[in-house]
């Protein structure tokens, strides 16, 4: 498998008033094409510090070392002009709460035609012809009509289909999805993950996806990066990590899923 | 949306009335007797109930109060017989002091306070938005603190303090500016807006600084949202991301206040108006206020809470334009 993302002793480091802090040590992953990795960790863990260097979002301030190269191209260092064009067009992320994280002012169908216009070279008529077809492909019933509400319009599902949408439509190689599912209800959750899985397979899209729940790791990642505290404690084979963690963080990260078989005290 | 319009109107109304009652009750039975006032030094009893059945003072409250509320709304009769006036609707009376017409005497006043806000509000607009932009894009930097303290110090400063110490440095000291004088814009256009400067600079300055601060609050607050980032994780250039994504959610609050603002403004700016000698609403009240003309001070309320209350509706009807979250059903 041709690796498409390789991220190689990734430092992030924060200025702080008691000086600079690492936020993110030394991790170390990589991303196959039509793959997807996960990285759990608990929140605080550099999980999200991660995902936002690969973007180069990080705030401003923040420094990194290391290497993140896309499709063997060096994404750190690089200005921030030519960050734009990889952001949405190489890479794109989709974020925890699609409801905050689409501007309330404008339509669906305006916020995805945007960003493919950002890189695309095409008429508004065109874009729109896109923006239809992506909605589509993520299920919003009635698409042409849909593209014209306002995100408050939306359920919470249907609001994170949108961002799927408007991820995706510049067909990216990578896609980053920071906690997308923690914000949805269960079954919401479930009809998501098959949605990215379902998209994942017919785009062969490599996929980072960022949790805390690693019931929804086992589901649909093939590695699985475990962070604490900044730093990597586990990086492999899921079902090799999950069989049999070397590392006490990661058992502790296990055990406290709960199971129905679990006794339970009211 | 045309019941909802309907239904404010109606409201408008129904407050205007309550305002009319209460403003009424105030200064008709709560302050001395006008027609001793009107009677002067050499009076007999004879001559101020003469003066009172004229002005129809004689009669009972609720009679007198349905006799102004039917005059704004048909026009009345003053007096009898060969002294008859007929007062068309709106009908406000008149005044104690000038018998002139109150309603004529807002006619005649309104563009002078009209155009003193109307230039302020421009001003302060520009400067106030531009200066609270800027501070916001560059958070912590030298010109934001600079700016951000002058706002503070600039919206502290009482606007007669302001005045006087234009008018004595622009137009005694220096000589740079003639002394205001009320020409209008036909006849010497220089002269029309070298006199309505001073009052726009001084009414403009304490809004410019409120507005530079709540501009600046805004947009900080919206460049923290999280669809910024989402716009950024797009791809789109930092000016689009700027105008389209951060400026409209940052500056949507401030179309309420603004509307507000201007429609108190157009009530009379009674401090700014008095101090420059402009014969705007603000002046009308002050001097109807110091005379106790009560007529006119009944005019001047009403129309200062019509203009609060029109403002109001306006500025819920332009957000369900501006904010597609609010919507009439």
């Amino acid at each position: 498998m041709s690796e498409l993302l390789v991220v190689e002793d990734l430092t992030v480091t924060f200025p702080t008033s008691r000086g600079p802090v690492d936020v993110v040590k030394d991790v170390s992953f990589a991303v196959g094409r039509n793959e997807t990795v996960g990285i759990v960790g608990e929140s605080g863990s550099g999980k999200s510090m991660t995902s936002l260097a690969v973007m180069g979002l990080l705030p401003p301030g923040a420094t990194t070392r290391g290497s993140i190269r896309l499709d063997g191209a060096e994404l750190l260092g690089r200005p921030d002009r030519e960050m734009r064009r990889v952001r949405g067009e190489q890479a794109s992320m989709i974020f925890q709460d699609p409801l905050s994280s689409l501007n309330p002012y404008y339509t669906v169908g305006l916020q995805i035609e945007e960003m493919y216009r950002a890189h695309r070279r095409c008429s508004r008529k065109e874009a729109r012809a896109v923006v239809v077809e992506a909605l589509t492909q993520v299920g919003i019933p009635e698409p042409e009509r849909r593209a014209g509400y306002y995100p408050h319009q939306f359920s919470g599902g249907q609001r994170q289909r949108v961002m799927i949408a408007m991820a995706l439509v510049c067909s990216p190689a990578l896609l980053i999805a920071d906690e997308p599912t923690t914000a949805l209800d269960v079954t919401v959750q479930a009809q998501i993950l098959g949605l990215l899985a379902g998209l994942q397979r017919e785009t062969g899209t490599g996929m980072v996806f960022v949790t805390h729940d690693l019931a929804v790791i086992s589901s649909i990642a093939t590695r699985v990066l475990v962070m604490c505290r900044g730093e990597q404690v586990e990086y492999g084979d899921a079902e090799q990590v999950f069989a049999a963690p070397r590392h006490d963080y990661t058992r502790m990260l296990l055990e406290s899923i709960p199971r129905i078989d679990d006794e339970v005290v009211l | 949306m045309a019941r909802y319009v309907a239904g404010r109107l109606a409201g408008l109304v129904v407050l205007l009335l309550l305002v009319c009652v209460f403003t009424y009750l105030i200064f008709f039975k709560l302050s001395p007797d006008p027609a001793l006032m009107i009677c002067g030094k050499t009076c007999t009893p004879d001559r101020v109930a003469q003066i009172r059945a004229s002005l129809g003072l004689d009669k009972p409250f609720l009679t007198q109060l349905g006799d102004y509320l039917s005059g704004l709304v048909v026009g009345r009769d003053y007096g009898s017989g060969p002294n008859l006036v007929r007062c068309p609707a709106p009908c406000l009376g008149y005044s104690f002091q000038s018998s002139q017409s109150v309603t004529q005497m807002i006619v005649d006043r309104l563009p002078v306070s009209a155009t003193v806000a109307v230039g302020a509000a421009v001003l302060w607009l520009i400067i106030g938005i531009a200066a609270g932009l800027l501070s916001a894009v560059k958070e912590g930097s030298w010109w934001d603190r600079t700016a951000m303290g002058l706002a503070l110090g600039g919206a502290s400063i009482p606007n007669y303090v302001l005045a006087l110490t234009l008018q004595y440095v622009l137009v005694v000291k220096l000589q740079i500016l003639p002394f205001p004088s009320a020409v209008p814009f036909s006849e010497d256009p220089l002269l029309w807006f070298q006199s309505y400067l001073m009052p726009w600079l001084v009414l403009a300055t304490g809004y410019a600084c409120l507005y530079a601060r709540l501009t600046r609050a805004n947009v900080i607050d919206t460049l923290a949202q999280n669809f910024m980032r989402t716009a950024r994780s797009k791809g789109l250039s930092p000016a689009l991301t700027m105008r389209r994504h951060a400026l409209r959610p940052a500056l949507t609050p401030i179309v309420t206040i603004f509307g507000m603002d201007f429609a108190a403004l157009l009530g009379g700016a009674l401090i700014t108006e008095t101090v420059f000698g402009l014969n705007g609403i603000g002046k009308m009240a002050a001097d109807s206020i110091a005379k106790n003309d009560q007529p006119v001070i009944m005019a001047v309320t009403l129309l200062a809470a019509f203009f609060v209350m029109a403002g109001n509706v306006v500025v819920d009807l332009l957000y369900t334009g501006l904010d597609p979250r609010v919507r009439v059903s």
